[in-house]
């Protein structure tokens, strides 16, 4: 039987006491991603980023399992700011206090980081999603995304986040987050739409937004969709090997 | 083992070679260092840059397997040829988009320029010695020989991507088209305050850059795993074309001439390795023969108290 069935029953009503107290001394990462923070808006992140903290494709909910601490860090702190908008998120960053959410992008920092198979260079074909994440596109001053993600999108320091391990519906909405959506005039039978502007709005130096405001719907589809598809393999990383561009 | 004329040649000529370095330390004769080059013809108004051949044109054949092993390299020099790469440098670091991006030095405007002769010195360079020219001083280490298949395979994949471009014309997009010195000059102080706030994020406060795993990505500015003193990226006039065009990545051409001269000047008023030309270990001599006359450079000039160009290993 898992304990995170269990212990909640165990503890019963005195839990979220032992939690705020918890919570004072030394937030404990796990026991706030298995069962919510002190405040009961603080849901448990499980619930949503899965019990191997790898993310849920279905619903769009991203990994956090191996992400850079600082990384994760600052996007808590960007939703509590408002800066990356989202209804999901942003009450649960509201509801955890500083010393929760650290201890949550430690946690989550140190699980199993993604890997990707290092191999030959792949030969992507033009106008594909494998051309735009290895070549990009130049000509409209989109660089190849592995050029700041790193080889294989792995992820490089703390502001460039693994692309690879994160599924296609995550990428996608943030690429949209981060472009917004241009006003559509109105037809004869059509009410004009408002434009929407970008959710999305923490990128360091403004270096995603106009990329993503660049890119055309079935570019952000096939972009994301290689990236998905990248998998991760059980291997451990390997930091002395090169991987190949 | 037979001794061929040929294979004598191969084995002696290292020999001559350290010789005539011994006696003549300030340089090797034969190599194509990577002194300014002369300002590339503007872009006639409305009129595009030369579009290299496409990827995918690239022939199933022995010469395309060179041409894409020369791709290959081109991105990956450090991991694929590290006997020749003393630093954490790839080529396509400097010349952005696989060597196709013009103001980026692209391959293109450059592979039809040689053989090139140097009224200078009255000398003759080809293409492949000033690539040697680039692992020497860009990536700090070893000229690979004429011969190598390293070069082989880069001399292949220049050729293929100039299909088109007419012999010794030089073209608009060569080099990186720099911007004019300011009039006011450049300032190093002011350079920082550009360089943390838009560079730092990628290569670092101490210009390091960053690595996943052993691959270097975000190439190091400055210190021992840069380019070295003798690199054409350590003139002030150079870098500021260079970062002007093509940095922040993918945000290039945001930067005035003033940022971008500034900037260039705070990155290239750091230590890093020395000179391979240095002469009789005085970096007096050696600036006064290389780095005088050699566009805007702080080789030997004193900054805060301290002469640049002491090297770093």
């Amino acid at each position: 039987m898992p304990s995170t069935i269990l212990r909640p029953l165990a503890l019963g009503l005195s839990s979220s006491l032992l939690m705020l107290v918890q919570a004072a001394v030394a937030a404990d990462g796990e026991a706030i991603i298995q069962k919510g923070g002190a405040s009961p808006a603080a849901m448990p992140c499980m619930s949503c980023h899965g019990a191997d903290g790898r993310g849920m494709a279905a619903g769009g909910f991203p990994r956090l399992a191996g992400l850079p601490e600082a990384y994760l860090a600052k996007q808590l702190a960007d939703f509590r700011a408002g800066r990356r908008e989202s209804p999901l998120m942003q009450p649960i960053a509201q509801a955890l206090s500083e010393a929760e959410a650290a201890a949550v992008a430690r946690s989550y920092a140190a699980l199993p980081k993604v890997n990707v198979k290092t191999g030959a260079p792949e030969r992507p074909r033009e106008g594909s999603g494998a051309w735009l994440a290895l070549r990009g596109a130049w000509e409209r001053n989109i660089p190849e995304c592995t050029l700041c993600h790193g080889p294989s999108g792995v992820g490089v320091g703390d502001a460039f986040p693994p692309l690879a391990g994160q599924s296609a519906e995550y990428i996608e909405a943030q690429l949209r987050a981060w472009r917004g959506t241009p006003a559509q005039p109105g037809g004869r039978k059509t009410k004009p739409v408002a434009a929407v502007p970008p959710t999305r709005r923490n990128d360091p130096n403004g270096l995603m937004q106009h990329i993503a405001a660049d890119l055309t719907e079935a570019e952000i589809k096939a972009v994301a969709a290689y990236f998905a598809g990248l998998g991760d393999t059980t291997e451990p990383f390997d930091a002395s090997q090169h991987r190949l561009r | 083992m037979m001794i061929t004329p040929r294979r004598l040649g191969t084995v002696l000529l290292p020999l001559f070679a350290a010789q005539a370095l011994a006696a003549e330390p300030a340089r090797n004769p034969r190599l194509d260092d990577q002194t300014q080059l002369p300002k590339a013809p503007a872009r006639a108004l409305g009129q595009n840059h030369f579009q290299p051949p496409a990827e995918a044109d690239i022939p199933n054949n022995a010469y395309g397997d060179l041409v894409r092993r020369g791709q290959d390299l081109f991105m990956n020099t450090k991991a694929l040829a590290p006997e020749y790469v003393g630093n954490e440098m790839n080529c396509v670091n400097c010349h952005i988009d696989r060597g196709r991006k013009a103001d980026s030095a692209p391959l293109w405007a450059a592979y039809t320029m040689y053989p090139a002769y140097r009224k200078k010195n009255n000398k003759v360079n080809t293409f492949v010695e000033r690539m040697q020219g680039c692992f020497q001083f860009s990536m700090n280490g070893k000229a690979p020989a004429p011969d190598s298949e390293v070069l082989t395979a880069l001399t292949a994949y220049a050729y293929w991507m100039s299909s088109g471009v007419p012999i010794g014309k030089a073209m608009p997009g060569r080099g990186f088209d720099e911007p004019p010195l300011p009039r006011g000059g450049y300032d190093i102080a002011r350079g920082k305050v550009v360089y943390d706030r838009q560079c730092a994020l990628c290569h670092g406060v101490e210009g390091e850059g960053k690595k996943v795993g052993a691959t270097s990505v975000f190439p190091p500015l400055w210190g021992k795993d840069s380019y070295n003193w003798g690199a054409g990226m350590h003139r002030i006039n150079t870098a500021a074309g260079f970062i002007q065009h093509n940095m922040p990545l993918g945000r290039g051409k945001t930067l005035s001439d003033q940022e971008a001269w500034d900037v260039a000047a705070y990155v290239n008023a750091h230590e890093r390795p020395q000179d391979p030309r240095l002469v009789n270990g005085d970096i007096d001599e050696t600036r006064k023969r290389y780095h005088a006359e050699d566009g805007v450079n702080l080789y030997g000039v004193v900054v805060d108290g301290r002469k640049l160009g002491q090297g770093v290993k």
